[in-house]
């Protein structure tokens, strides 16, 4: 008997607390998402009709050249085992060597996911800034002319052609004013001014107190960024304005206006904070979709970003290059998911 | 961005800037060039590996050559580099280059036969893609050390057989033929790689420039050599920004923040002609469009057919229509400013004149497959084929496809019609001549695939012997002649019909002079620009 209470006793704790067990998962589910992601791309680069050995030795080149090169990449091995060679070096940071620059792909994503974090996250920022209110505002607006142009504007920005308004925006703000900085991260005569330490030039050129880098910095990012932030404005806003409405027909808004409570503490602080969460994963998939990197803002604005950097690699058969990508652009969307979800307990307390 | 985008962007702009002006607000320094390109191909600056456009435009600017070409002054052919002199010997085989003096590499060390005749041996030995340009004078990894010499202050070369001294010295102003300083390049060696690891991203010439950085699809920097034997370069800098689309490159120079502008569509050539302070360049490239007939399909074998196909081309209409400003009629294997280029242009569209001959062969209710890439210009080109020669009682199956898909059928001569282009690999005619008009054995198991007219099965019959005697004629004018000749016969009997040569347009700032792209036979050069 006593020994079945000691097992009984045992069944009650869990094994491991709770944080442990958590984290547990969460790596588990990180590394099954992730080799998912590898294999599937793995696959697809080796079956797609496009030759990374054309591409590197041209399509002029004699047999004997063209086996060398095929062997050379390892490709006369069956897929599974280039499949465990390519996670058993990922294991280890390498992604392996671009296969038409022959530098490690490491290296360029260390060049070009920087670029394209700043773009983005300055894009996210105004569309937040502007966003949220604009979409609070419209709601409890509902039907007035504010709303009117909350709506138009989220309409151009669903249906507007990316490329399109970003050369009207360079042609207006930049060809025509001059307000702004044209194509590029920043002008010819400050190319390789500040040290690169984060690779995003606006914050390394404030840790080297060089205001002149960041003055032609901004006036370069921000035309592209205002961009981003008018199609992530345009989501967010809308995602707003919906939830919003949900939250402003429920019954205890109307028990708190009843209660006498100012419409602004309405508004903020009962209403808005219940749709704290869904805006949490509103913002995050906006977010993601921008780390992804907007090719069209990219090619239009000669960003050197990693969504021009795969698209290239992709158009150029330089598979471990896209590959080397396609990780690192899951890994953001993998830790922005996790990220929301410890955003979720902070705000809802159901979730803790 | 397909065409009708690129058409609406075109008339958007243009009609913005109709109604306002877009001032020249910036200039670039009065020491400086920028230049807008698309510089996404580069893949390595390693001259002993380097074998792309953009590429060629660095290596040509950082590396002096034992011969080279004057920029201003291409019509001339190959001149004294870094070799001041040099003399052949009785049989033929050997060249011996006397170095010039006192010139010296950005190191600052001397440039001397020693560094010539390693760079030579160097690209022999590492065998990369280019190689095939040295190696096809018989230099293998073996005999290197003694086919290419060293004595005091000359080197010399000995080829396994006889060449023509023209075609040997052509292709010694190929990328390829860079020198590099031996000094500087072996103390950065890795691995027995001859510094080529180095290399790709580093620069040891003793030409105008060096290279100051190479970012992958962002930007190419170089500085001037004040020392450059030739003089200081007047560009203390050049700039080389990768700048993806055409209407931005078109901003940026009508903005006045960049000089040159090298990807401009048509659309954007037209809007910005006549703009204030800007000029466009033609300039003749050697890139070919052609269709081909394999000679497998018992059909297009017959003399006839073969040339009633070439009737069945509108060039005029294609040149004036979609492939305005971009391509120009040219239909010889060589491409206009090669030596023994001919500029007769035969064929126009005839469909009376193609149908009489098909009837002559017999030759009706043809039903025939072409093979394509997915290329918007190609693919439009092939369109226009298809309709001419339904005219014509041909039906014509379009196969658009990746390049390994449609390079893997038409290198295994499955195809009944190819629409393809050819780019020259290194500046003599022999590049072209050699695998157009030449095919030494005509059999499936001899796979020479890289030969064009192996791939269409065609037995060019005399004009492979008469290609292996230009090869080896000693007088430039008498070998220009001999080509001029197999040219002419080529175009009465091949199955190919060749159509179109490109032209690159460019967009400058009026205050740039002497920016010479180096035309179909080498790459751009920017140290006789001034502004």
């Amino acid at each position: 008997m006593a020994s079945t209470d000691n097992n009984g006793g045992a069944r009650g704790r869990a094994p491991f607390p709770p944080w442990i067990l958590t984290t547990v998962r969460t790596i588990g589910s990180i590394v099954v998402t992730m080799l998912g992601l590898m294999f599937i791309t793995f696959i697809i680069g080796r079956v797609m009709p496009i030759d990374p050995v054309l591409a590197i030795v041209g399509e002029q080149a004699t047999k004997a050249t063209y086996d060398a090169a095929y062997q050379q990449l390892g490709l006369d091995r069956p897929i599974l085992v280039q499949f465990f060679y390519y996670v058993w070096d990922v294991l280890h940071g390498d992604f392996g060597d671009s296969l038409l620059n022959a530098r490690p792909v490491v290296d360029d994503i260390k060049r070009v996911f920087p670029a394209t974090l700043e773009l983005a996250t300055l894009g996210v920022f105004m569309g937040i800034v502007l966003g949220v209110p604009l979409g609070v505002i419209a709601a409890v607006k509902r039907g007035s002319w504010i709303d009117q142009i909350a709506r138009v504007i989220a309409l151009v920005g669903y249906s507007m052609p990316i490329f399109w308004l970003g050369l009207m925006g360079l042609l207006v703000f930049y060809g025509i004013l001059g307000w702004v900085g044209g194509p590029g991260r920043v002008g010819i005569f400050y190319v390789d001014v500040v040290p690169s330490v984060t690779g995003m030039i606006l914050i390394d050129s404030m840790l080297d107190g060089n205001w002149e880098v960041f003055k032609d910095a901004f006036s370069h990012i921000i035309l592209p960024a205002s961009l981003l932030g008018y199609y992530s404005l345009a989501y967010i806003s809308r995602m707003t304005r919906s939830f919003m409405l949900e939250q402003m027909s429920a019954e205890y808004i109307v028990t708190a206006r009843v209660k006498g409570m100012s419409e602004a503490a309405v508004i903020w602080r009962h209403a808005f904070k219940n749709i704290r969460v869904q805006l949490i994963t509103v913002i995050a998939l906006s977010y993601a979709n921008l780390l992804e990197g907007s090719v069209l803002t990219e090619i239009i604005f000669s960003w050197p970003g990693i969504g021009q950097y795969i698209t290239t690699a992709l158009l150029s058969a330089d598979m471990n290059a896209v590959l080397g990508g396609t990780v690192v652009v899951g890994l953001v969307f993998v830790l922005l998911n996790i990220f929301s979800d410890l955003l979720y307990k902070v705000f809802d307390p159901r979730a803790k | 961005m397909n065409r009708f985008n690129r058409l609406l962007m075109g008339t958007a702009i243009g009609l913005a800037v109709s109604v306002t002006s877009i001032a020249a607000f910036a200039e670039t320094p009065g020491n400086m060039l920028v230049i807008a390109n698309r510089i996404d191909d580069i893949t390595t600056l390693d001259p002993a590996e380097s074998f792309e456009f953009a590429g060629s435009d660095v290596s040509r600017n950082i590396y002096g050559k034992l011969v080279n070409f004057d920029p201003l002054n291409l019509e001339a052919g190959y001149g004294p580099d870094l070799a001041e002199s040099w003399t052949v010997s009785e049989d033929g085989k050997t060249i011996t280059f006397t170095m010039r003096d006192g010139v010296k590499f950005h190191s600052g060390n001397p440039v001397r036969a020693e560094d010539a005749a390693f760079s030579l041996r160097r690209a022999v030995i590492l065998n990369k893609t280019p190689s095939f340009i040295l190696t096809q004078f018989g230099f293998t990894a073996d005999n290197a050390n003694d086919t290419i010499k060293v004595d005091g202050n000359t080197v010399s070369i000995t080829t396994d057989k006889r060449y023509a001294t023209s075609f040997v010295l052509n292709c010694l102003t190929s990328t390829i033929g860079g020198i590099v300083d031996k000094e500087t390049v072996m103390a950065n060696e890795a691995d027995g790689d001859m510094g080529n690891t180095w290399l790709k991203t580093n620069s040891a010439g003793s030409g105008a420039y060096s290279l100051v950085s190479w970012k992958p699809n962002e930007s190419v920097t170089l500085k001037s050599n004040a020392d450059f034997y030739q003089g200081a370069p007047s560009m203390e800098r050049v700039v080389v920004q990768h700048v993806q689309e055409s209407a931005t490159q078109r901003l940026m120079l009508e903005r006045g923040d960049i000089d040159v502008a090298r990807n401009l569509n048509p659309e954007d050539i037209s809007g910005a002609r006549g703009g204030a302070g800007i000029a466009i360049d033609d300039e003749l490239r050697g890139r070919l469009m052609y269709i081909s007939l394999n000679q497998k399909h018992p059909e297009l074998s017959k003399p006839k057919v073969r040339q009633a196909i070439k009737y069945l081309v509108d060039y005029e209409g294609m040149q004036n229509s979609f492939l305005k400003g971009q391509y120009v009629i040219h239909q010889n294997f060589l491409p206009a400013t090669y030596l023994g280029a001919v500029d007769e242009n035969p064929f126009s569209l005839n469909i009376e004149k193609a149908k009489a001959l098909l009837a002559e062969a017999g030759a009706t209710g043809m039903e025939l497959e072409v093979g394509v890439r997915e290329a918007q210009e190609r693919v439009e080109i092939t369109q226009s084929l298809q309709n001419i020669w339904a005219q014509a009682g041909i039906k014509l199956n379009i196969t658009v496809g990746t390049a390994k898909q449609i390079l893997g059928r038409y290198r295994a001569r499955e195809l009944d019609v190819y629409m393809g282009a050819w780019g020259p690999d290194y500046p003599d005619p022999h590049t072209n001549a050699g695998t157009f008009a030449y095919n030494p054995v005509n059999t499936d198991e001899a796979k020479a695939t890289g030969l064009l007219a192996w791939r269409n099965a065609w037995d060019t019959g005399g004009l492979t012997a008469k290609v292996d005697a230009a090869v080896i004629e000693g007088d430039r004018d008498v070998r220009a002649k001999m080509y001029q000749d197999i040219q002419s016969e080529f175009r009465d009997i091949s199955p190919f019909a060749v159509m179109f040569q490109k032209i690159e347009q460019t967009g400058r700032s009026e205050a740039v002079q002497n920016l010479n792209l180096g035309g179909a036979i080498t790459a751009v050069s920017y140290w006789p620009v001034t502004k």
